[in-house]
């Protein structure tokens, strides 16, 4: 078993060195100067405030969604809803954020609710339809992303618009509905707490309490499940109005605490972004935070390395997807790992 | 084995040497086992299940890659990496679960590969002209016109050997081939081994029958977790030594039936009248009527596949769309789902352990718990209790012998018998009132099914209702109180003592030559009852 753990961290370890090496040599590829180009890479965000800043902000929708798809993932639904749903949870907090009038600490609390309450009907969707009449959610979140996405547009371009304004933005959010960005020069803002008390939930509500361990055995085996009488429907269900609630719940956060307006114009990505977190994370909310930072360094990194160089950002692609590729490869490395069970097996039996 | 030209028909026709087989999962399924055949013998290996002995045969046939050791045919070394190069150098493979496409027929299965052409058509007549011509001359006749899927598992199994025949194989391994047939499909199994053998084949003989082996092998090589025990000449070891070498100690027998007096075996714990299920338009199930009460066991008996697993998913609420009632303990359960079906106190041992039992790859102790995790002590009905959990646990693994180094090991990593452990100890620590036992030994070791055996009577003598359904006729005669016989979805015979039914005349009643009518049986239930 401690073979086995160290096996895994090293295994981590050699598909990110595997993955770096192969971005060097495309870096070396395109670029001039390749040597200061990947420099600004790997030390990019830690060369100004602002940078190490932009870097915790972009973990921190990076880790929501990250929480919302480990907890589908953990339940064996292929759920890749979080995409749509943060995007409503933020239209629902900032329709929420512009119209009600209420005194600041309770309307940054209805408008979180507002976004929670948007992403759990978002979930809710393909949930029914999977437990009603075993539709592939994978299918119905798929396509209900471009649903919602629609959907916050028109809101916000017929309903919600800053006619004063040239761009296609919405209304200023009042002021009582944003959260407080606390360090100067920064947005790092006070939805890290909320963050905070999310991945702790998570992480409890998963390992600690029975419906969580309904939600992973559903997942484990569906029908070892159905056989000890946990009644895997209502799982499937209410999973995935959770993993919505806090897709949405990420999204208003997002929006109350680095936006003033709603101005994204497509899907900002996130929910995808959450699978590749919570599959680096092996589903495991503790680490969600981690793989999440991980992948917010890799981002700003390669942002400042676009400035900076004549490489662009769009090389971090290829790092992520040959990490994701190594780490989720089950033969990766297996070979390896024979050789030291092999070893293992020789000693104890020259033991014996 | 020293080579020369002479010497090899002195040599063994088969040695594997020094295997040594690892899964990716880290367990070690063969320890540096060396295996020898001597060319026109029945060579039985035997060992408990999980001794390794299909894995070694795995490795013969290429379908396991070995990690270390040597194998030689006649004497010399080959490297044998897939089916195809195993049967090239005539080792043929007679599967536990058969190979065969059921909607061909029985001539084109054995010639499925290297079909007769007549042009660029394929020659019907010349393939079961072939089949003829193989079955007469190994004793092994067949219909060549007759659909595989209509054909009973003896004819499947004959079809199997037919095909390894045809392509050429002089070493043929059988891997319990036993385990799915009646005892009189046994005795022609027998003797068309016993033909082969004259016939100069060389037979290998997986088993964990040991009466079948001391009757049909010439000798017999044991296993014993990974590792190879000896070889001996079947004639000179009694059936009580083989078993302590499988077991590595003494082993009881005699299975024990539960005895508890009539007067105690009063109130109905499992009543169900007149169950009917239609599935595509056949009835899997007819007519189902039977009871079972408290302090008894009732097995029911039957060559699998006549609606055994059906009954049972039905019984515990896996499957919903059937006629008829149910009662547990007094209580209406026709309706119910599996959770509300536990509730009024059934516990179940799944047929298919891996699928239903258990969850592979979760702990042993969330395996452990998955009947209870919302129950206290080990859950207040929100959060778990994770001191009441382990504590648990390692009682349960303590009380059921579970080899297990620690709760949180991930249940995959055990054994077969420990894993089915696991499973037994789930269901019978929740005190239940009815126990469906579908299978509870299949595919696991004399000693776990010896546990298990004990438990299973020691919860009837404590007051359960047990039914035990079993394709084993040495487990289910020697547990049951009451016998019930199945065939093609029916019920078609009760013995009130099981004591008093001998394996022949169970065997009539399982391949549907014999049969009581359906007003005598329910006739000898309600008599039970009364």
């Amino acid at each position: 078993m401690k073979t086995d753990k160290r096996f895994e961290i090293l295994r981590t370890g050699v598909a990110i060195g595997v993955a770096l090496l192969i971005g060097f040599i495309v870096t070396c590829l395109v670029s001039e100067a390749p040597l200061k180009a990947f420099g600004y890479f790997l030390r990019g965000p830690f060369t100004t405030t602002r940078r190490f800043a932009a870097f915790l902000e972009a973990a921190i929708p990076l880790t929501f969604s990250g929480l919302a798809i480990s907890l589908v993932f953990s339940a064996g639904q292929f759920n890749l809803g979080a995409e749509g749903q943060f995007f409503i949870g933020a239209v629902a907090a900032t329709a929420a954020g512009i119209y009600l009038d209420l005194p600041p600490v309770i309307h940054t609390l209805v408008c979180l609710l507002a976004g929670i309450a948007a992403g759990a009907v978002a979930g809710f969707i393909p949930g029914i339809l999977k437990a009603k009449w075993n539709a592939s959610e994978l299918v119905s979140s798929l396509m209900l992303n471009y649903v919602f996405l629609k959907l916050g547009m028109y809101l916000v371009t017929y309903h919600m618009r800053d006619q004063s304004v040239g761009a296609l933005v919405s209304l200023p959010l009042k002021e009582t509905s944003l959260l407080t960005q606390f360090i100067p020069n920064t947005r790092i803002h006070t939805g890290v707490f909320i963050l905070l008390i999310t991945v702790l939930f998570c992480y409890y509500y998963l390992f600690r309490t029975s419906q969580g361990y309904e939600v992973r055995m559903t997942g484990q085996n569906i029908e070892f499940a159905r056989y000890s009488g946990i009644p895997v429907l209502s799982v499937i269900l209410s999973v995935q109005v959770l993993a919505g609630a806090i897709a949405g719940l990420g999204g208003a956060v997002e929006m109350l605490g680095i936006y003033k307006r709603f101005q994204w114009l497509a899907s900002p990505g996130y929910g995808f972004d959450g699978v590749i977190v919570a599959t680096l994370a092996k589903n495991n909310p503790a680490l969600v935070p981690v793989t999440a930072l991980f992948l917010a360094y890799l981002r700003v990194g390669a942002d400042v390395m676009a400035i900076y160089s004549d490489v662009s950002a769009e090389m971090v692609a290829i790092i992520q997807a040959v990490i994701i590729l190594l780490v989720t490869a089950e033969a990766f490395l297996s070979g390896y790992r024979r050789r030291m069970l092999l070893r293992e097996v020789k000693q104890s039996a020259s033991a014996s | 084995m020293e080579g020369g030209k002479e010497s090899q028909r002195e040599g063994p026709i088969l040695l594997m040497e020094g295997i040594t087989k690892i899964y990716p999962n880290g367990l070690v399924a063969n320890s540096n086992v060396t295996f020898e055949v001597r060319e026109g013998e029945i060579h039985a290996l035997v060992g408990e299940n999980g001794a390794g002995k299909t894995t070694l045969m795995k490795v013969l046939f290429g379908l396991e890659k070995h990690d270390a050791g040597n194998i030689f045919v006649k004497g010399e070394q080959v490297n044998i990496t897939s089916p195809r190069q195993a049967i090239g150098h005539g080792i043929g493979m007679v599967h536990q679960h058969f190979m065969l496409a059921p909607s061909l027929t029985v001539a084109e299965n054995i010639v499925l590969g290297q079909e007769p052409r007549k042009g660029i058509w394929f020659d019907q007549k010349k393939a079961a002209e072939t089949c003829i011509d193989l079955g007469k001359k190994y004793g092994l006749e067949v219909d060549p016109y007759a659909k595989i899927a209509d054909v009973p598992v003896g004819v499947k199994q004959r079809v199997e050997i037919l095909k390894a025949l045809l392509r050429g194989s002089e070493i043929l391994v059988l891997d319990e081939p036993t385990a799915v047939l009646t005892p009189q499909e046994t005795v022609e199994l027998f003797a068309a081994l016993k033909a082969l053998k004259e016939g100069g084949h060389t037979i290998i003989f997986i088993s964990h029958k040991l009466a079948e082996v001391k009757e049909i092998s010439d000798r017999v090589t044991v296993m014993r977790s990974g590792r190879v025990v000896g070889t001996r000449n079947t004639e000179e070891i009694s059936i009580r030594d083989l078993s302590n070498m499988m077991v590595g100690r003494d082993v009881e027998l005699e299975l024990p039936r539960p005895k508890v007096s009539a007067e105690d075996r009063r109130e109905v714990r499992l009543l169900v009248k007149d169950l009917k299920y239609v599935r595509d338009n056949k009835d899997v199930l007819k007519d189902i009527n039977l009871q079972v009460k408290s302090g008894e066991i009732v097995g029911i008996a039957g060559i699998e596949g006549n609606g055994q697993a059906e009954l049972v998913e039905i019984l515990t609420g896996l499957c919903e769309c059937h006629e008829g009632t149910i009662q547990i303990c007094g209580e209406d359960a026709t309706e119910k789902k599996p959770g509300e079906i536990r509730e009024l106190g059934l516990s179940h041992i799944p047929q298919d352990r891996m699928t239903f039992g258990v969850a592979a790859e979760a702990s042993v102790a969330e395996n452990l718990i998955s009947t209870r995790y919302n129950k206290p002590p080990i859950s207040n009905g929100f959060l778990l209790n994770l001191k009441a959990i382990f504590a648990t646990c390692l009682d349960l693994i303590k009380k059921f012998e579970i080899k297990a180094n620690a709760p949180k090991q991930p249940v995959n990593t055990l054994s077969g018998g420990n894993i089915q452990k696991v499973v037994v100890a789930r269901e019978f620590s929740t005190d239940p009132e009815v126990i469906i036992a579908n299978q509870p030994t299949r595919g696991i070791d004399i000693g776990a099914s010896e546990s298990i055996h004990k438990y299973l009577v020691n919860a009837t003598e404590n007051g359960a209702a047990v039914l035990l359904i079993s394709a084993d006729l040495s487990e289910v005669m020697g547990l049951s109180n009451r016998l019930l016989v199945m065939y093609e979805g029916r019920i078609v015979a009760h013995f009130p003592d099981a004591e008093a039914v001998t394996e022949e005349e169970l065997g009539l009643y399982m391949l549907g030559v014999k049969h009581q009518e359906l007003d005598e049986i329910v006739a000898s239930l309600m008599g039970e009852a009364g």
